[in-house]
């Protein structure tokens, strides 16, 4: 598949969307920043970067992924038809992959034949291993030690693909934390190794380099909906936010419509146990402009300006920042921002499961929950289009356990974390 | 941009300067705040203070992604007994009763946009605080941070690497009232093993054509013989981690200082 990516007018020259992105980084980094600004744009204007990461998407991810009528689940809402746009079909299992890839050729491009990432529930390390592995990079993966605990299961796999995964304890031991460490590992080894960042947050150029390797989801759907409907636009677009890169993806290739043209944008925040709990993570909703891994954004922090620990059921939204770009579509009015609590997600997601065969990650259930309730009021004359942006392996285990079943979790650990030893020992 | 000279920043030179004409590298301790605990804090300080110029306090950060795991696990305590940015303000507050010093606080940017960037100068400035250390804030990212600094009478420092360009020098030294902090090693702050001071002498040999203040380097300096290797090319040497070790090993902290302020004789 020919593939180009895209040129959108934000950010400007300094990276910032509106107020938001930046460069607040420690200056060791900014020439890495520099060399990486300009390593990408030359990348991205060369046919030879762009024909291999387009017949990788086709034939190692299986792009173009399905747009789906999810047709009971439309009669179920009883209103706008509701269409899937199956990221969980990619290989390894979510969107992750597109930027994992993508940015894995851009090292080997840059000569850097040591790719560093972070990762929280795991499934940005394992996309990150895979490309590492398929292009023969040495890959290490920094993980919370909350994280690992939690999932024993990807943490193998990153294992098995020949990454080595660092444990990280400082701080809460999450997301937020390995992203800490990644970053120290970064500017301590900023010469020769290059940082696969997993979302579009971080220091610029990451967000609008996350952003335009994650856009081909928007641009596919695009072209899809053209031949289902007889418009590229649906009237509605809903996906979930955590740092938000698959957002993104499905938003920005018609963020910079006019606004006539420019369908509703809907980013569903994980509330978590509720904003006014203060257990959650979302950071629009409950959050405040500050400063995080580099960037300027809506966080998650107290007056003090302590960073406050996020929490929501999917761990892949479990961030306390939100991308610069998102925050510029808020204030904007570009993209409304809605919160979906831990309970919403995990109904949406048994909905899903049982009206369409389809066990949806509890990150994408957050906008399946949404899209559902959008679907009453904009009635049957509209057309929503929900990222499911990965699939729900990965959860079953922590859905199992949510929904008490019998099996015991406890026992269920300490048979992988047995499987592990013998196995990697 | 030539800020008039603030308060803060004639302090600190002076501080500088007298260590020059006594044949010295100027020593800059650093201590987080609040660490070991609250109570302790100002005993481990005023330790400190017998033997330094000027001192460095860390206001304890949650995600502090310049430093390395002393620093790290100094401010997680500092925090968990309480001590958040304006707690450090206060403490400052009284120990500038006690010393004269020039005391510079050292904090990553997001607490001054949490507290609000005039109000957390005006608590510096009603603290006694001579300036700033701004480690993620490379100085093109915000540049009312400065002004209001200036209008408040502090001087700011910024920091360049062992990465650093000649033109991001340039950039990097021209806004810079306080002092140049050059940091020794591409990584982040801790005592290393082994000395790896290496790329010190380029990097100074770069700030020094563009640099308008005095140059300090700190990051991996420990112990009496690395300061008097950086003291030969530097005009102060900055010290946290291998405080924050002694502190928390229960060893004689003013032994320690006495012994790397003996190393920063020329």
């Amino acid at each position: 598949m020919s593939l180009t990516l895209p040129s959108y007018p934000q950010p400007d020259g300094r990276g910032r969307y509106g107020r938001f992105g930046g460069r607040y980084v420690p200056e060791t980094l900014i020439p890495a920043l520099d060399e990486l600004e300009a390593a990408y744009q030359a990348a991205k204007a060369d046919p030879a970067f762009l024909n291999e990461l387009g017949r990788l998407f086709k034939e190692f991810v299986g792009r173009p992924s399905p747009l789906y009528l999810a047709q009971r689940l439309t009669d179920h809402a009883g209103g706008a038809k509701i269409y899937l746009k199956r990221e969980d079909f990619n290989y390894t299992g979510a969107h992750k992959i597109n930027n994992c890839l993508a940015q894995a050729l851009l090292a080997v491009r840059m000569g850097k034949r040591r790719v560093i990432a972070e990762t929280g529930a795991g499934q940005h390390g394992v996309a990150s291993a895979t490309a590492a592995a398929l292009l023969g990079l040495d890959c290490v993966v920094y993980m919370g030690a909350e994280d690992i605990r939690r999932q024993a299961l990807n943490v193998f796999r990153m294992r098995l693909l020949g990454a080595e995964v660092r444990e990280v304890t400082s701080g809460t031991s999450t997301l937020k934390d390995a992203t800490n460490e990644a970053i120290r590992d970064w500017v301590t080894n900023v010469r020769d190794t290059f940082y696969i960042l997993g979302s579009v947050v971080g220091p610029h150029p990451y967000p609008a380099m996350v952003r335009d390797f994650q856009a081909v989801i928007g641009e596919e759907v695009k072209v899809q909906l053209q031949v289902v409907e007889g418009r590229s636009a649906p009237d509605a677009i809903v996906a979930c936010v955590g740092g938000g890169s698959n957002a993104i993806g499905i938003f920005a290739p018609y963020a910079y419509l006019p606004e006539g043209e420019r369908p509703r944008l809907i980013g569903t925040e994980a509330a978590g146990e509720g904003v006014e709990s203060g257990r959650h993570a979302a950071s629009m909703a409950g959050g405040r402009v500050g400063v995080l891994h580099g960037s300027m954004m809506y966080l998650l922090n107290d007056d003090e300006g302590q960073i406050v620990p996020p929490h929501s059921i999917s761990a892949g939204l479990d961030y306390p920042g939100i991308g610069p770009e998102h925050c510029h579509y808020s204030e904007t009015g570009v993209a409304e921002y809605v919160p979906v609590t831990d309970a919403q997600a995990l109904e949406a997601l048994q909905l899903l499961t049982r009206l369409e065969g389809i066990i949806p990650a509890l990150e994408s259930a957050h906008a399946v929950y949404h899209a559902v309730r959008l679907a009453q009021e904009l009635g049957p004359e509209g057309v929503i289009v929900v990222n499911l942006s990965g699939r729900g392996d990965k959860d079953v285990a922590e859905v199992m356990r949510l929904l008490e079943m019998e099996r015991d979790q406890d026992l269920l650990d300490k048979d992988v974390e047995r499987v592990i030893e013998e196995v990697v020992a | 941009m030539t800020a008039t000279l603030t308060r803060g920043a004639e302090r600190i030179h002076a501080a500088f300067d007298r260590a020059k004409e006594e044949g010295r590298a100027a020593f800059m301790p650093f201590m987080t705040a609040g660490y070991p605990s609250a109570e302790e804090f100002p005993a481990v300080v005023d330790t400190l203070l017998a033997h330094a110029d000027l001192l460095e306090v860390g206001i304890p950060y949650s995600d502090p992604l310049g430093d390395g795991p002393t620093v790290q696990r100094a401010s997680e305590q500092a925090l968990a007994g309480g001590t958040s940015t304006r707690r450090t303000l206060a403490l400052v507050k009284d120990l500038r009763e006690r010393h004269d010093t020039p005391i510079v606080v050292m904090t990553y940017v997001n607490p001054i946009y949490a507290v609000g960037p005039r109000e957390f100068m005006r608590l510096c400035k009603d603290a006694g605080v001579d300036g700033l250390i701004l480690p993620d804030l490379p100085p093109d990212q915000d540049l009312e941070i400065a002004d209001l600094a200036a209008e408040h009478g502090l001087a700011v420092t910024f920091l360049i690497a062992p990465t650093s360009t000649p033109g991001r020098v340039r950039l990097v030294a021209d806004a810079c009232t306080g002092f140049l902090y050059a940091v020794s090693v591409t990584g982040v702050t801790g005592a290393r093993e082994g000395s790896a001071l290496g790329e010190v002498p380029a990097m100074l040999a770069l700030a020094r054509e563009h640099a308008r203040v005095p140059v300090a380097v700190g990051f991996g300096v420990k112990d009496a013989a690395t300061a008097h290797q950086v003291a030969r090319v530097a005009d102060g040497v900055v010290v946290g981690s291998a405080f924050i070790n002694a502190v928390r090993e229960g060893q004689d902290v003013g032994t320690l200082a006495a012994s790397i302020a003996e190393g920063c004789r020329r």
